[in-house]
């Protein structure tokens, strides 16, 4: 294919859109966890079926809409029926929504989630709502087939890149960035335009975009299923970054335990690639820029972004001090940014709606959306994404459905290792950054597990620092000596011979690893112990009894 | 594994990285997806070809847990760890297996058959818990139903 224009690029998106206006469709999740739970199987069954009765529909493979809890998921679409989303599809009930659905027009409410209501999606294409969810990141997800680029472009793809590129300009894209309100979703919550502007002051022989793909938080999904479901809005993110901080080259640094997400990222950066939306003169503009993956190995560290730039190098992922920040020196020394998959997800709609339609959502600090994968002991367990300010309460109950019955909610963790355990009653608390971070925890990077009374938070503590010590790379002495410590003392609580002044010794040892160590990873290793002795001293007291 | 047979590949695979910038850990990839583990001659051709101390890449390899010194059993079992499927019973799962199999994680049994292993998530959270076997993801396991699982892994050679 030739290389695009930008007249080109409307005129493509209005033709595909245009394509699949009246076109009838049965979609199947075929993410990772729709795989998992037997899509592969059911697609198949539905080619089959449509094939043998020569119908036609289009058949999908959409990403993940985020009701994991509910996979295989299958949607169908066809004239004179209602939209319906059908879950938990196995291959005898594959056969018969085509038979009865399909070919006689007749939904099966049997088999339909009920009381769902389907995303608002055939809209602009930038947000879909769907009861209190608001969905800017996972807009496309589950509607596009995310091996299509086609599609992509169909729903508004790279229309950002286009105004960056012809209206903008790089001052307006930081404008624009700047009164989204967008903070870093990967964790530290540093203002997106902030971290953009040092990169485009800074100077150097090259620059370099880095999108952390690296996903260390175990429990955590939320960048898997937008690679999986959606890449291209990940690289259009990355490119609008290129282009507002005068940086050429990008990698994307992708977990190799994610290997779909790999797949369907290479796919979308040739199909990118051959349409002429990566590489020289972009759009027909000065600009060029190429991205490339590059591959994580099983260090959680490696998220941590010093380390990471090290793993890219080729070395072993040990952090280093900041400053220098990475603006001023990182890959090979030269001035680099990096951002999470979810800040890049959020970019395109910010340039192409405004800032100021992003910051509608949320108050205070907090603008805009976050996802979080809802996981444990959950009804709904999935992919929530709602506006700043939407309460815990609301995303677990309202949105999720609680606890099984005959359940308390004893506790939601959010911040995965890096933070902390926040009890039933403060489950009325909105949803902010420095809201979480008053409780005690930390927004993260959007994990949400949910816990019930028969799950021991020193359990869970002993679970949580048992993770930091294995995955500590070993270079700062307070994070390797601390935790192995911390494990040894939260052992001998566990084991009925702790004491009090064990507790004590606990409470110094963290300190020290928050004061001394020398990356997130150490300094945030005690946010999980801090915060049960502060919500669930009883549960510490009844194995320590008096001494 | 013959040498012969290895060289043109290795060269392949240096080939393809050797120029580009921060290529080590995506070669090593390469090889270990083809071999399911980085043997020993391999790392000392790809020092030779690529330009970098043996050291060098021992360091890497033994940093990531990726990496693996040793061939894999020819069933790989792979329990998530993560916090998701740790709540909702991989524990359970991971002493079912290492009982059934009578090995540790981390181990093969001594006819080379099942690798044992743990992995903190594969991103397949919402249906926890989850075993990938053989490369393929599967969720909601029960220990009830790790003999069955044991069983269709031999059956299927
Ligand atoms: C131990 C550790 C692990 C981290 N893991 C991740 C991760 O998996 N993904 C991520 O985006 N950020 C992670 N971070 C945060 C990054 O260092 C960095 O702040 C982030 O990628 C910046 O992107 P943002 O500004 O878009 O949030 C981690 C930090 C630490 C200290
Ligand atoms: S915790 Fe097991 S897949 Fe994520």
């Amino acid at each position: 294919m030739a290389k695009l224009t930008f007249e080109e690029l409307d005129k493509l998106r209005d033709e595909y859109r245009a394509q699949r206006a009246q076109r009838s469709w049965i979609r199947v999740g075929t993410s990772t966890c729709g795989i998992a739970a037997g899509a592969e199987a059911v697609y198949r069954t539905i080619v089959d079926e449509v094939r043998r009765r020569d119908l036609d529909i289009d058949v999908q493979r959409v990403g993940c809409v985020g009701m994991c809890y509910a996979e295989p998921l299958v949607e169908v679409n066809v004239q004179g029926a209602p939209r319906t989303m059908y879950s938990e599809v196995g291959t005898e009930a594959a056969e018969r929504i085509v038979a009865e659905h399909v070919v006689n027009g007749n939904p099966i409410p049997g088999l339909a989630i009920p009381g769902i209501e389907t995303l608002g999606y055939e809209d602009d294409g930038l947000a879909a709502r769907q009861g209190k969810q608001v969905r800017i990141v996972l807009r496309n997800c589950g509607l596009i087939d995310p091996t299509k680029i086609e599609d992509s472009i169909a729903r508004g793809g790279y229309q950002g890149l286009k105004r960056a590129l012809f209206d903008l300009r790089e001052e307006g894209v930081l404008e624009e960035m700047k009164a989204s309100g967008l903070r870093g979703r990967g964790g530290a919550g540093y203002p997106t335009w902030l971290k953009w502007k040092s990169l485009r002051e800074a100077h150097g022989p090259e620059k370099y975009m880095i999108c952390n793909a690296d996903e260390g938080d175990p429990g955590a999904y939320m960048d898997r299923s937008v690679l999986e479901g959606d890449p291209h809005t990940v690289i259009e993110g990355m490119l609008i970054a290129c282009f507002a901080t005068g940086t050429s080259r990008g990698y994307l640094y992708i977990r190799a335990e994610y290997p779909l997400a790999i797949d369907r990222i290479e796919t979308a950066l040739r199909q990118a690639r051959r349409m002429g939306l990566i590489g020289k003169n972009i759009l027909g503009t000065e600009f060029s820029c190429d991205l490339e993956v590059r591959l994580g190995a099983g260090a959680f560290v490696c998220g941590e972004e010093t380390a990471l730039m090290h793993s890219i190098e080729g070395k072993r992922g040990t952090p280093r001090p900041r400053p220098p920040f990475p603006a001023q020196s990182g890959l090979w020394g030269n001035p680099t940014n990096i951002n999470n998959v979810e800040t890049f997800a959020n970019v395109a709609p910010i340039i192409v709606r405004g800032g100021e339609w992003f910051a509608q959502w949320g108050s205070g600090k907090s603008f805009g959306t976050k996802v979080f994968a809802v996981t444990g002991k959950v009804r709904h367990s999935g992919l929530v994404e709602i506006p700043m300010g939407t309460t815990l309460r609301e995303i677990v109950v309202d949105i999720c459905g609680g606890v099984p019955a005959g359940h308390r909610i004893k506790a939601v963790q959010t911040g995965g290792p890096s933070g902390g355990v926040i009890p039933s009653e403060l489950l009325d608390t909105p949803v902010s950054y420095e809201g979480l971070q008053e409780l005690g925890s930390i927004m993260g990077s959007g994990g949400m597990i949910v816990m019930d009374e028969s799950d021991s938070m020193i359990d869970i503590v002993k679970f949580y620092t048992d993770f930091c010590v294995e995955e500590s790379c070993g270079k700062c002495a307070p994070c390797r000596i601390g935790g192995k410590q911390m494990c040894l003392l939260l052992e001998k609580i566990q084991s009925g011979k702790g004491t009090w002044a064990d507790v004590d010794t606990m409470k110094r040892v963290c300190l020290a690893m928050q004061k001394a160590s020398l990356c997130g990873l150490g300094q945030t290793a005690p946010n999980p112990v801090l915060s049960t002795l502060r919500y669930f001293e009883d549960e510490y007291r009844a194995l320590l009894g008096a001494r | 594994m013959p040498d012969a047979v290895m060289v043109p590949d290795i060269s392949r695979t240096v080939q393809k990285w050797r120029n580009k910038r921060g290529s080590l850990i995506m070669a090593l990839h390469e090889i270990q997806n083809r071999y399911g583990y980085v043997p020993r001659n391999v790392s000392l051709q790809i020092a030779q070809l690529m330009d970098v101390p043996l050291a060098r890449i021992y360091e890497v390899v033994t940093f990531y847990n990726y990496f693996k010194l040793e061939p894999p059993g020819r069933n790989n079992l792979s329990v998530c760890l993560g916090t998701a499927c740790y709540l909702k019973g991989a524990p359970e799962l991971l002493n079912e297996l290492k009982s059934r199999l009578g090995v540790s994680e981390g181990e093969t049994t001594p006819d080379g058959e099942f690798h044992l292993q743990s992995v903190r998530c594969v991103g397949c959270c919402g249906l926890a818990p989850v075993v990938v076997a053989n490369g393929e993801t599967l969720s909601k396991v029960q220990p009830s139903s790790i003999e069955g699982l044991i069983h269709r892994c031999h059956k299927e050679e």
